[in-house]
């Protein structure tokens, strides 16, 4: 699971372009699950923006 | 699912079923992980090739791959002006689903094991060389040895990215894509249609490829970092308001093709990568299908060779990259640099073009003379033009 990033399981199609733009290779994606893994995540937000669905968000509320 | 294999594969697409094909028919043994239930199945994809593209991949063309016949386009400018292409070119819009599945079993029947829910997690490293994958297969986790790894895993890859290469898409480069399928569609069921427009389709274009039976692929594609606030979602759902008002909508996709020039490295110790992993999608167009079995099928050849040479190192797989770089693979460059231009134009821009192209005889509006007008704009392409294109 995640804190720094929001993510809409309903909204995502798990297609995978997050994961292609990640400088960090934060994102795992299964067949129909998505995790960012916190340490590696820096909230760079291009993951936001790549989506075709913008299904992610960068948690604001939880602390840096 | 045997302990190791000579080969394996990770990610069950065109470029992956290719590569593990030709691998096996030289002798290797091989096995194919795919992640998904099915393979080739979500189809993200909106299943546009040529004749002559796919005729020189594969050796014949069953009828059961094809969902609709084209031999016509049309180019819209931002004006609403309609621009068709003459075109000698046949191409087809494919039945995706079935075309991979065929792949994939044109890969068993050379001898490759196929496994599917099999997500590779991780790499086997042996003193910075790859020596096989980590994979969860149906909840288990095992260690399978290769001798050689194939990277086909897709816009999402990371495997390549483990064993040190740099496939990462830079956010400009990556096209980010919706498409719906939809029903009731009454347009020429042979003409394809894209529209070009910075409104529209940001850094991309919007496409309309019917599949026959009155269904068709409306989709488009923008550049991941010129949307802002509107997603590729919000887009298409704003042409279908337009274009398609209350049409059923059979299927919904989103996905994304990296299109940047070619990675700069395609193979490490022990590991190879093909397809869109590799950014061997056509940058302006972002078609992948074709280019990925192209070099899947010369990555499979050369895993096969190197292993009866009993050696993996990079140096051994410099073949691979020669080969891609000496065909296909020696045009991508030049089509990115035509990328960036295309998708620099404002919609004045691609008004005026398409003004000065319809001066052009209909017979004679080939993609050649329509690049002879943008030149008009801006000459310092001519020297890519002329090498793309003579
Ligand atoms: C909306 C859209 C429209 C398109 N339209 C066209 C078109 O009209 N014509 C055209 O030529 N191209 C088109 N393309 C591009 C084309 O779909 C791709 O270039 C092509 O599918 C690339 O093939 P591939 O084998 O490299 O990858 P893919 O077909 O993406 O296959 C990769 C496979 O790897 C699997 N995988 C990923 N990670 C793992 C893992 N860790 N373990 C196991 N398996 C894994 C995935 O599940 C997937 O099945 C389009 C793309 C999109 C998004
Ligand atoms: S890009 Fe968006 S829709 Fe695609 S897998 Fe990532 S979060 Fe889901
Ligand atoms: S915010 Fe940046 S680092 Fe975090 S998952 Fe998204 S792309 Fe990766």
């Amino acid at each position: 699971m995640t804190n720094k990033m929001k993510h809409n399981q309903d909204r995502c199609d798990f297609c995978g372009v997050c994961v292609g733009v990640c400088p960090h290779d934060a994102i795992e994606l299964r067949e129909a699950e998505l995790i960012v893994d916190d340490e590696r995540c820096t909230r760079c937000g291009q993951c936001v923006q790549a989506c075709p669905i913008h299904a992610l968000e960068v948690n604001d509320e939880a602390g840096v | 699912m045997k302990p190791a294999y000579d080969v394996i594969v990770i990610g069950g697409g065109p470029a992956g079923s290719m590569a593990a094909r030709y691998a096996a028919g030289r002798g290797a043994s091989v096995a194919l992980f795919e992640k998904d239930r099915e393979v080739g199945v979500p189809v993200r994809c909106a299943e546009g090739v040529s004749h002559a593209g796919l005729a020189a991949v594969v050796e014949n063309i069953p009828s059961r791959w094809i969902a609709q016949k084209i031999t016509g386009a049309v180019l819209h400018a931002p004006s609403g002006a309609e621009v068709p292409l003459h075109t000698d070119q046949i191409g087809y819009i494919l039945h995706r689903k079935i075309f991979d599945y065929d792949l994939a079993q044109m890969a068993a029947a050379a001898g490759v094991a196929i496994f599917t829910r099999a997500h590779v997690t991780g790499l086997i490293m042996e003193q910075g060389r790859t020596a096989g994958v980590v994979v969860d297969h149906l909840g288990e986790r095992r260690r399978i040895e290769a001798r050689l790894v194939i990277a086909a895993d897709g816009v999402e890859s990371r495997a390549a990215r483990w064993a040190g290469l740099a496939t990462r898409t830079a956010l400009a480069d990556m096209e980010s894509c919706a498409q719906a399928t939809i029903g009731g569609y009454q347009g020429d069921p042979e003409m394809l249609h894209f529209y070009f427009s910075r409104s529209m389709a940001p850094g991309g274009y919007l496409w309309i490829f019917p599949k026959g039976n009155g269904m068709a692929n409306v989709g488009l594609g923008i550049s991941a970092s010129a949307g802002g606030e509107r997603s590729p979602h919000d887009y298409l759902e704003a042409f279908l308001a337009r274009f398609f008002p209350g049409a059923s909508i059979l299927g919904r996709v989103c996905g994304g093709v990296p299109c940047s020039n070619t990675l700069k490295e395609l193979a490490a110790d022990g590991l190879m990568v093909v397809g869109d992993a590799a950014h061997q999608a056509n940058p302006l167009t972002g078609g992948g299908i074709v280019t990925g079995m192209i070099a899947g099928r010369i990555a499979g050849e050369t895993a096969a060779e190197a292993v009866a040479a009993g050696r993996s190192d990079r140096e051994t797989l410099r073949r691979y990259p020669k080969a891609w770089l000496a065909g296909e693979g020696g045009k991508q460059a030049q089509f990115y640099r035509l990328r960036k231009f295309v998708f620099s134009l404002g919609d004045e821009d691609y008004d005026a073009l398409a003004r000065s192209v319809l001066r052009i005889p209909v017979e004679k509006r080939t993609i050649l003379s329509i690049m002879k007008s943008a030149l008009l704009h801006k000459p310092s392409l001519l020297l890519d033009a002329v090498k793309l294109f003579t």
